[in-house]
């Protein structure tokens, strides 16, 4: 006869227990109706010819890959994909993450006043409200507003001239914080001795700086690279409250595209497309960024 | 790991300057920081001037000293009615997502389930899904079920989207408390329930502080969800009620449309104040993830 009978279920392992599913339960619910189909439906309606309004808003019907082709031979769309990857690699993956560095590297030596000053100006900008920092650049960047005068142009109308540009920098000056507070966070927890170990040896600082304290926080700088991606792929609200896309097509980044076909022009599905295309771009780009990290480890 | 408080001891790296001797690396340092504070003040500067001039225009100057602009957005009804939709969509929101998170990320962090490791992946994949995508087919929804045109079904969708960031921040709060305190409540007798109540709730109040500040803030500047799910013109939030502003070019009062944005600004400036004290751990990502 075995030992155990009678004694319950035993103690030793871990046990799924009923409460925890009760816990759990309501996130997944709301998770489940208005994350999870909504992402296995965009997948659906993507490949569909489903209107906004008439009557393909109602017997629509999935058409295989005929998204996919009108794609291919849509300008709007492929000027759109190159805008997003230039968005993407020059406000988010070089502006933001090599200003952030920049900022973390030089706060932590600088005098306290100009720290705090510094510091909380830059964070500022970055709790703002999107809406807030679209307006104050719009000012900024308009015929008579700021920039021209400095520039010595007061007529020029910067947000008609270089669009793209303004917009770019208007992200980086909205989220250049982020990428400070987490290289930041990054220079905290290098281990000191090997700092002072270079120090002690006679290395300059650039040499300390390129071959000790970048290859130490090269985790860091790389999980900031995934999430300033992801974050950037999707902006919508900073550009659109600034141009519409506009002067143009000029400033129509893939995701001002879906909602333009999909809202406006009332092309639900073919919109839902080229939102899949988007969560295709973020993928190559996370898995790139993620092999990079493997590779070192 | 979120919570390990930072090394003090790691901060100060420099060679201790004598101090009237001010180094030319260290000078440049300070005027190229002075330079960049400068590019990030410019911007902000024209609305808190545009605010108290009585004849702005686009650019920064000296204003010419009056509070009518103030005194004209905090008199309409129009303003008063956005910052009123703001604090429902908000605050709905907030409480949904922040009341799901807690309970999920409790059970996450401390109890044997099933796959939990690859729900937790599964969660910080979601959170990076672009809003862009999940807008039509949730359009779709919205139009079946009749939910278009309300603040409140707005919101729940706004707390779905916020959700698994939520969750996964919250489940790295409740992973720094320590877990021998519930294990002695456990052997005592007490219930799940109560452990939750009586111990994790009061130990981890900062953490859910942050996360609902953290919900709270990006509910508050929410644009493209509201934007496509409520287009009843008497409820619009405050993003929605600028952006419509902006478009009129022009055709408005400058001074009016930087009070608005001033005023609908400061809530959040406060809140991350209040809340920075909490958050200045949680940008420590090394071992983010765990089973």
């Amino acid at each position: 006869m075995s030992v155990t009978a009678g004694l319950g279920p035993r103690l030793d392992r871990e046990r799924f227990e009923a409460g925890s599913l009760a816990m759990l339960t309501p996130a997944l619910a709301l998770l489940g109706l208005l994350f999870v189909f909504p992402v296995l439906y965009a997948g659906y309606l993507g490949f569909t010819n489903l209107a906004l309004v008439g009557s393909r808003s109602r017997d629509y019907s999935f058409t295989g890959l005929d998204n996919v082709v009108r794609m291919l031979g849509d300008y709007v769309f492929i000027k759109s994909s190159w805008l997003t990857i230039l968005f993407v690699v020059g406000s988010a993956i070089i502006g933001q993450s090599v200003l952030g560095m920049v900022l973390a590297l030089l706060l932590r030596n600088a005098v306290v006043p100009v720290r705090l000053v510094v510091g909380s100006i830059v964070i500022i900008a970055w709790v703002l409200p999107e809406i807030t920092v679209a307006l104050v650049w719009y000012a900024f960047s308009q015929a008579g507003g700021t920039l021209s005068i400095l520039l010595g142009h007061r007529e020029a109308n910067y947000l008609v001239l270089v669009p793209m540009f303004i917009v770019s920098l208007a992200n980086l000056w909205r989220n250049v914080a982020f990428s400070m507070l987490v290289f930041s966070a990054g220079l905290r927890n290098l281990p000191t001795e090997v700092l002072e170990a270079a120090e002690v040896e006679g290395a300059s600082t650039w040499r300390r700086y390129t071959q000790v304290v970048l290859p130490l926080l090269r985790p860091t700088i790389l999980t900031n690279l995934l999430l300033v991606t992801i974050l950037n792929l999707s902006e919508f609200t900073l550009i659109y409250a600034m141009t519409q896309g506009g002067p143009g097509i000029e400033t129509m980044t893939l995701p001002l595209y879906v909602y333009q076909e999909a809202f406006v022009f009332h092309q639900l599905g073919y919109g839902t497309a080229i939102s899949l295309v988007l969560v295709l771009i973020g993928a190559i780009f996370s898995l790139l960024f993620v092999r990079a990290a493997r590779s070192q480890a | 790991m979120s919570a390990v408080p930072a090394r003090d001891s790691a901060k100060p790296t420099l060679i201790v300057v004598p101090y009237r001797r001010i180094s030319a690396a260290a000078l440049i340092t300070n005027v190229v920081l002075i330079l960049i504070g400068g590019f990030f003040v410019l911007p902000m500067l024209w609305m808190v001037f545009a605010s108290i001039d009585s004849n702005p225009d686009w650019a920064i100057k000296l204003p010419t000293l009056t509070f009518a602009n103030f005194a004209d957005v905090i008199g309409t009804a129009g303003a008063l009615t956005a910052f009123r939709s703001s604090l429902i969509l908000a605050g709905t929101t907030t409480v949904i997502s922040t009341v799901l998170a807690v309970l999920a990320a409790y059970p996450l962090s401390r109890m044997h389930i099933p796959f939990k490791r690859s729900f937790m992946l599964a969660i910080l994949f979601a959170s990076g899904l672009p809003v862009s995508m999940l807008i039509v087919p949730v359009y779709q929804m919205y139009v079946y079920f009749g939910w278009l045109d309300s603040l409140y079904t707005t919101a729940l969708f706004l707390a779905a989207s916020s959700l698994p960031f939520a969750i996964w921040l919250m489940k790295n709060f409740i992973d720094a408390v320590p877990v021998e305190l519930e294990q002695a409540a456990a052997i005592d007798g007490a219930s799940t329930f109560r452990i939750l109540r009586q111990l994790v709730l009061p130990l981890t109040l900062p953490g859910i502080a942050v996360t609902a500040i953290y919900t709270f803030i990006n509910a508050w500047g929410a644009f493209v969800i509201p934007f496509v799910l409520n287009s009843n013109p008497d409820d619009q939030p405050g993003p929605i009620e600028i952006y419509n502003f902006m478009g009129s070019h022009g055709l408005f009062k400058f001074g009016d449309l930087a009070v608005f944005s001033l005023l609908f600004s400061l809530p959040v400036i406060l809140l991350y104040l209040f809340m920075s004290r909490y958050f200045s751990g949680a940008f420590s990502f090394s071992g983010a993830v765990r089973g």
